[in-house]
């Protein structure tokens, strides 16, 4: 399998505060990953360092054969090759459901007309929201909003899919239905990371899990590592998670 | 002279109105137009330009605008450039609306939140094309009630143009007065004129302030 994302001793500093302490990972073709740890850890800046949302200090990030450090990256290329879900959704509120999706292909990939709206309307069956199409963001519940944002992210056809803590502003059911349309995109063969709070989804449907501790990759394995620690950090996290 | 006022005085301050009109129009499209390219320059990337379009707009908006336009008018004369009243009126007043308007847009062009624009850049958009997709119908939104607010400031500003003989509302009552001696009925008549415009604008705005209001508590 082809490594598509691969970070090497990866240092980041906010001022005087260093929140990456020379981490690193790789993440082949097809594989979800999960980064789990506690708030303060790192783990959502790794993540968005991964698309150049934050910029290293020092170490190299490798995305689809790009040089994500490199002075003269093609920042615009990156990131149609990356997509990314944020906790908060960030759907464009003055436009409806499927301006908000086609808004990116029109202007970077000059999709037109009937062919943008098809394009919507996969991307909307995707995540379950065809009915939805002409409603404006406010009109809907967080969970149909972050699907929403899900659908904007496929409609680019990224190579790998970030997602920042995707579900930590949802309540448990509509949590259950934001889950439901990332499981079925992982089993689609969509490469992905994310960053999450719930262990369980993370057990069922990481092929593999990280654990960030103080800026650091603190553990790594399969979803079958929940259930037996090595290092007693993670054990305590765990401990208190449940 | 024929004392008492009449009807005809009455048109004559009519008509001074709808100049008074025809240069806040001015002021306002032209300083409008001026006032965008002041907030792009505030926006921009470039750390020289922010700072030199600062300098611009503290100066004017440390100046009186009458200074303005008298800078303009007899300043400008010197030079042998011939400064119709109207002109010089209107350059001063657009000058004016360029700095504040430029500073209001700016600040609702901030108030958008940072994290819409991240969003935008992670789909792979320019620079160009999130601030005119994304960014600036919202921003257009939070605007509104500010920008009409402002307007109703430039309509009263006009009035100053009355200093270098340009025959608006203000000057046209001079006149009148000039020849009847009633200051208070005349100046009178003429602040009802003024209030008579800029009412409405100010209900306008407050009607646009609310409605924003309410559609920002449901989002």
């Amino acid at each position: 399998m082809s490594v598509v994302v691969k970070l090497e001793d990866v240092h980041k500093s906010f001022g005087l505060v260093e929140v990456l302490r020379g981490v690193s990972f790789e993440v082949s073709a097809g594989e979800v990953v999960a980064i789990i740890g506690r708030s303060g850890s790192g783990k959502s800046t790794a993540l968005r360092c991964i698309n150049r949302l934050e910029k290293i200090q020092s170490g190299s990030i490798e995305v689809c054969g790009r040089r994500v450090e490199a002075p003269d990256l093609d920042l615009r290329a990156l990131r149609q090759d990356v997509g990314i879900v944020f906790q908060s959704y960030n759907l464009f509120p003055h436009l409806t459901v499927e301006e908000n999706i086609v808004l990116a292909p029109r202007r970077v990939k000059n999709v037109k007309g009937a062919e943008a709206h098809a394009l919507a309307r996969t991307a909307l069956e995707q995540v379950g929201l065809s009915d939805k199409i002409d409603a404006y963001p406010e009109q809907l519940s967080g969970g149909q909003q972050q699907r929403v944002a899900i659908a904007r992210s496929l409609a680019m056809s990224p190579k790998v899919m970030l997602f920042d803590e995707v579900t930590s502003a949802l309540d448990p059911e509509l949590t259950g239905e934001v889950l439901r349309v990332m499981e079925k995109l992982a089993k689609g063969g969509m490469t992905m990371i994310m960053v999450t709070h719930e262990m369980g989804f993370a057990r069922r449907a990481a092929d593999r899990v990280i654990y960030m501790h103080t800026g650091k990759v603190w553990e790594t394995g399969t979803g079958a590592m929940l259930g037996s620690p090595q290092t007693p950090e993670l054990k305590n996290f765990l401990a208190n998670e449940l | 002279m024929n004392g008492g006022f009449s009807l005809y005085y009455f048109y004559y301050l009519l008509e001074g109105m709808g100049w008074t009109v025809v240069l806040s129009a001015l002021a306002f499209v032209v300083g409008g137009a001026a006032g965008f390219i002041v907030m792009l320059a505030r926006i921009s990337r470039s750390a020289a330009l922010r700072r030199l379009v600062f300098v611009y707009v503290q100066i004017v908006q440390g100046t009186p605008l009458l200074i303005i336009l008298f800078v303009v008018y007899f300043g400008l004369g010197i030079f042998g450039v011939e400064m119709p009243p109207l002109f010089a009126a209107g350059l001063s007043l657009m000058i004016y609306c360029s700095a504040f308007l430029g500073e209001i847009w700016r600040g609702c062009v901030e108030a958008v939140p940072r994290t819409q624009t991240e969003a935008a850049e992670c789909l792979a958009l320019t620079r160009w094309q999130t601030l005119r997709d994304v960014v600036l119908p919202q921003a257009a939104r939070i605007a509104t009630p500010p920008t009409v607010g402002f307007l109703v400031q430039v309509l009263k500003s006009t009035s100053l143009a009355s200093v270098v003989g340009f025959v608006e509302l203000t000057r046209a009552a001079q006149v009148i007065n000039n020849s009847t001696f009633q200051p208070f009925l005349i100046f009178g008549i003429a602040g009802l004129l003024y209030f008579a415009l800029c009412y409405p604008l100010s209900i306008w705005s407050r009607a646009l302030e609310r409605r924003l209001n309410v559609s920002r508590r449901q989002a």
